[in-house]
């Protein structure tokens, strides 16, 4: 397959993986830790391959255009039954590894998977479990091989048993397999995504080989991304960001994947490979971030007061001589001095010593959390993307890089937003359909390409960076007509370690409002040091010092709130602290921990009321679900808070 | 692939396992300490390939039992029979040349040795290089070592305990420092594996855990494993035959189905006036 394409315009990821093996022979393309050693292979190895599962993909009788379900953890051989697929002019549809066999069963249903490729075990009998009402599925091919000897293998395989197959079959399926590969255009199916969607049914995205590669292209031009790079592969393969980093960037710039040895060694296997480029939810960079305020908590007098100095002086300077901003020399020195003594080695512990970028999205992140890392020198920044866009639909230069933005337009991706505040996109990455979807494809991409992406967002004057702010189905306005975004305030109340949830109220009335819930082990913990007694929860959340401790927060808040002009409406007037924690089992939050503002509204409407009431504080009983599905009541009296709004600063009205 | 082909049900763990014939077998087994009897003339056999399990109330001598098999006790009466041959007096790392090796009630590990360092423990008796060799570490030591090393990467692979390697077994949890003895006991490569109470103290996702490397081991490797277990369900799920035992004395010999449904033995669980 090697002589088709010419270099330059690779039409597939198949004739880009040729490419590389050209160009990049032996240098390394694929790693995994296996039995304590990370085993290599070079692009060639890797082509070899992904040639030998091809055929021995022919030799299962794979046709054009079937639809290969893979589901497992990162693993090469799973990124090599993708591409080899493609090879034969199949498509891959990468699954959640953890989605349970009903999940699953959807998607394989919908998507008619004739052949499934699985991990382990675990993940071949999930398919079995539902494989009852699959009519289209016809082979299984697992990878590891333990614990699959007894099965009935008349319509299942080991992998390598495959590939033997394949390379036994060379010369009868060679031909077969360089035509198929042959005939991959830039507007054929890469991949079918499903997206997890937090309404209804996932939905298969299908992403085309253009979409892909120029997603890729773009992206890895705007980074400097080169085959230099190494990335640690431990992300969902079912994820969008995964499938760009692992397999479009990886191909296209020709860097490293390095697969991990099981989901429990992550970490360590980040500090041995030490990752150029790397990508994390929020939720990792905290968990990281707290690993090392506990150790810090441990360690000596000596080491403590070190580690306090300089992080003081990397948040001082960090930041700006990472963006390459004036610092004065004698700053400069004592960062350096830093660096050597503290930040060196901890970046090296976390794995994160040679990292070049590093992104987070999906959720907003702690400032604190984001200032931490761009202390230390370390690169990160942020995007926002979708899996309709192939990721990319903003994302931060470096040198411009800031906690509450997401960033500029990606190259070569439009970005408007509506008057409605919703932001839409058009990119060589849009998805080419929702896959047996047409209506759902209609509703959110228009003919000529546009993208609704359900987010509400403004671009920040002066700078031009986007700025998210909610779903745009939250979004409303106060009756005063500023803008109102929940999500918005809730995240920034949500920052403060003593705050665990908060629902805003403001859609409609004369003024924003805010339901409190106290995170009680870090308030506890508090209280415990400050020698506050408590009985139980409510008389915790209830106690003066706790509520002005929370007022205190909500002031700050509303400080940062009263600097941006357009959100300055969402200054929380008066709240109160909940005398329960918001509870799944009440139906106050999903299963996932997201607020059900619409419940929350309808059970709690007495204290709603009183919030834009006169008095200071309120009674009220509540249904609460015990564990065991018993019911009870809690009865209390809520203080209700008032916090003086902060003045806009004058200059920027007047600029409008 | 293996010839054997069976219908695809998850579940696939039960019947045709390849038995054999018998391996071990104990006729009329009699140990006492002092004036006590803790085993009274017991006799069963183990076949290869099969999980037998031993079970009884507590102080029923099944521990001692195992004791017995491991050739760590000498029976005042009784032979032990051990592939067709009657077992002389045995050294214990005689009976671990035999290819038996076991895991104890109260774990009996290198605290302060990390996770890999102690399974590696249980290769000792396969280790031929000599004192000198290793120290001078040249040649024999070094090629050795990394075979070693390898078998037990894969013990560690097969046990899923891949994030503890390098991590001083004392700073485990007990559900894994169960698992670490088992794989080294599995480092030995034994033809029979003797557990005494794998499951005990553990909680209900520990012990599915457990039942299942139990199994695979079983699958995998064809081991002969012989347990000891409290736990009722544990043992009728995993178990192909069941010895159970009551004050020192053999009640029930049969399939976990049969044994079940045996007055004694339900007797034994229920606590039925004794008069022993």
């Amino acid at each position: 397959m090697a002589e088709i394409m010419p270099d330059e315009a690779p039409q597939s990821i198949p004739a880009l993986l040729a490419r590389n093996a050209r160009r990049f022979g032996a240098r390394p393309a694929y790693r995994e830790k296996e039995y304590g050693i990370w085993q290599c292979w070079s692009w060639i190895a890797a082509a070899e391959e992904v040639r030998a599962l091809a055929l021995g993909f022919l030799a299962l009788g794979m046709a054009r255009g079937d639809h290969v379900a893979i589901i497992g953890r990162n693993r090469p051989a799973l990124y090599w039954a993708m591409v080899a697929a493609q090879s034969v002019g199949a498509v891959p549809v990468p699954l959640y590894q953890d989605s349970v066999a009903e999940e699953m069963a959807f998607v394989l249903d919908h998507c008619g998977a004739r052949f499934v490729v699985a991990g382990d075990q675990e993940q071949v009998d999930k398919v079995l479990e539902v494989s009852a009402r699959l009519s289209a599925l016809e082979q299984i091919v697992y990878v590891d091989r333990r614990g699959m000897r007894k099965y009935d293998h008349t319509r299942m395989n080991a992998l390598a048993d495959v590939q033997a197959e394949g390379r036994a079959a060379r010369q009868r399926f060679e031909a077969e397999l360089a035509a198929r590969t042959a005939a991959l255009t830039y507007d054929d199916a890469c991949v079918i995504l499903y997206t997890s969607g937090t309404t209804g049914r996932p939905k298969g995205v299908v992403l085309s080989n253009r979409n892909i590669i120029e997603t890729s292209r773009a992206s890895c031009s705007f980074d400097g991304l080169t085959e230099a790079e190494e990335i640690l592969a431990y992300l969902p393969m079912a994820w969008v960001g995964d499938f760009i980093f692992s397999v479009g960037q990886a191909y296209w710039a020709g860097f490293c994947v390095n697969c991990p040895e099981s989901a429990a060694t992550m970490m360590t296997d980040l500090r041995e490979i030490g990752p150029t480029y790397f990508f994390a939810p929020p939720r990792i960079f905290e968990q990281m971030l707290t690993s090392v305020m506990i150790r810090m908590e441990d360690a000596g007098a000596l080491k403590r007061r070190l580690f306090e100095r300089y992080m003081a002086v990397a948040r001082r300077y960090g930041p700006a001589i990472l963006d390459g901003r004036p610092v004065a020399a004698s700053d400069r020195a004592a960062y350096g001095l830093g660096d050597m003594l503290v930040y060196g080695p901890l970046k090296n512990t976390l794995g994160l010593s040679r990292i070049r970028v590093a992104y987070t999205a999906g959720e907003a992140i702690g400032p604190e959390i984001f200032d931490f890392y761009r202390a230390l020198g370390i690169n990160l920044k942020q995007l926002y993307g979708q899996t309709e866009a192939s990721v990319f639909i903003t994302q931060q230069p470096d040198g411009e890089v800031r906690s509450d933005t997401v960033g500029v337009p990606s190259p070569g991706v439009e970005v408007r937003v509506a008057e409605t505040g919703e932001v839409f996109y058009r990119s060589p990455g849009v998805f080419v359909e929702y896959y047996k979807a047409a209506e759902a494809t209609a509703a959110t991409k228009t003919a000529d390409g546009w993208v609704a992406t359900g987010d509400a967002g403004f671009f920040e004057e002066g700078t031009g960076h986007l700025r998210i702010i909610d779903r745009a189905k939250d979004v409303g306005k106060t009756a005063d007509g500023s803008l109102f975004a929940p999500k918005y305030v809730e995240n920034k109340l949500k920052f403060y370690p003593s705050i665990l949830e908060a629902v805003a109220f403001g859609a409609g009335r004369p003024f924003c409002t805010a339901f409190v819930n106290i995170d009680l082990t870090a308030v506890g913990n508090w209280a415990e040091r400050n020698g506050i007694a408590y009985a139980s929860y409510q008389e915790l959340a209830g106690h003066p010092r706790v509520l002005e401790m929370i007022q205190g927060h909500v002031e700050e808040v509303n400080r940062a709130l009263a600097r941006d002009r357009m959100l300055a409406g969402c200054q929380i007037r008066r709240f109160l602290v909940l005398h329960k924690e918001l509870d799944a089992d009440d139906g106050e939050l999903t299963r996932t921990r997201k607020v059900r503002r619409r419940i929350i509204e309808e059970k709690y409407a007495d204290l709603i009321a009183a919030l834009y009431g006169g008095a200071d504080s309120v009674y009220t009983e509540t249904e609460v679900t015990y564990e065991d599905g018993r019911k009870g009541h809690i009865r209390a009296t809520l203080a209700i808070r008032e916090v003086a709004p902060v003045a806009v600063p004058a200059e920027r009205m007047a600029a409008e | 692939m293996t010839g054997q082909v069976q219908p695809a049900a998850a579940e696939a763990a039960g019947g045709d396992r390849r038995i054999g014939p018998v391996v071990m077998e104990m006729k009329n087994i009699t140990l006492r300490f002092g004036g006590v009897t803790a085993i009274r003339d017991i006799s069963f056999d183990i076949r290869e390939g099969e999980i037998r399990a031993i079970i009884g109330p507590n102080g029923a001598g099944k521990s001692s039992m195992l004791n017995v098999i491991s050739g760590f006790y000498r029976p005042q009466e009784g032979e032990v029979w051990f592939r067709g041959q009657r077992r002389p007096r045995l050294k214990p790392y005689q009976v671990a040349r035999q290819g038996i090796a076991r895991t104890f009630q109260n774990i009996a590990l290198f605290e302060g040795m990390s996770v890999l360092d102690n399974i590696m423990t249980g290769r000792l008796t396969l280790m031929r290089s000599t004192i000198l060799d290793q120290a001078l570490w040249w040649g024999r030591a070094e090629r050795e070592e990394v075979a070693h090393r390898e078998k037990v990467e894969k013990i560690i692979d097969f046990l899923e305990i891949q994030h503890v390697r390098k991590t001083p077994v004392g700073r485990l949890p007990y559900g894994l420092k169960k698992r670490v003895e088992l794989a080294r006991a599995l480092a030995a490569e034994p033809r029979i594996l003797l557990l005494d109470e794998p499951m005990a103290g553990m909680n209900v996702e520990e012990k599915e855990d457990m039942c299942r490397f139990v199994l695979d081991v079983n699958d995998e490797f064809g081991t002969t494993i012989v347990l000891i277990e409290h736990d009722m369900g544990v043992v009728m799920d995993l178990s192909d035959r069941v010895v159970v035992m009551d004050y020192g004395r053999k009640i029930a010999d049969g399939p976990p189905a049969e044994v079940r449904r045996d007055q004694a033995v339900i007797d034994a669980y229920l606590g039925v006036p004794h008069d022993g």
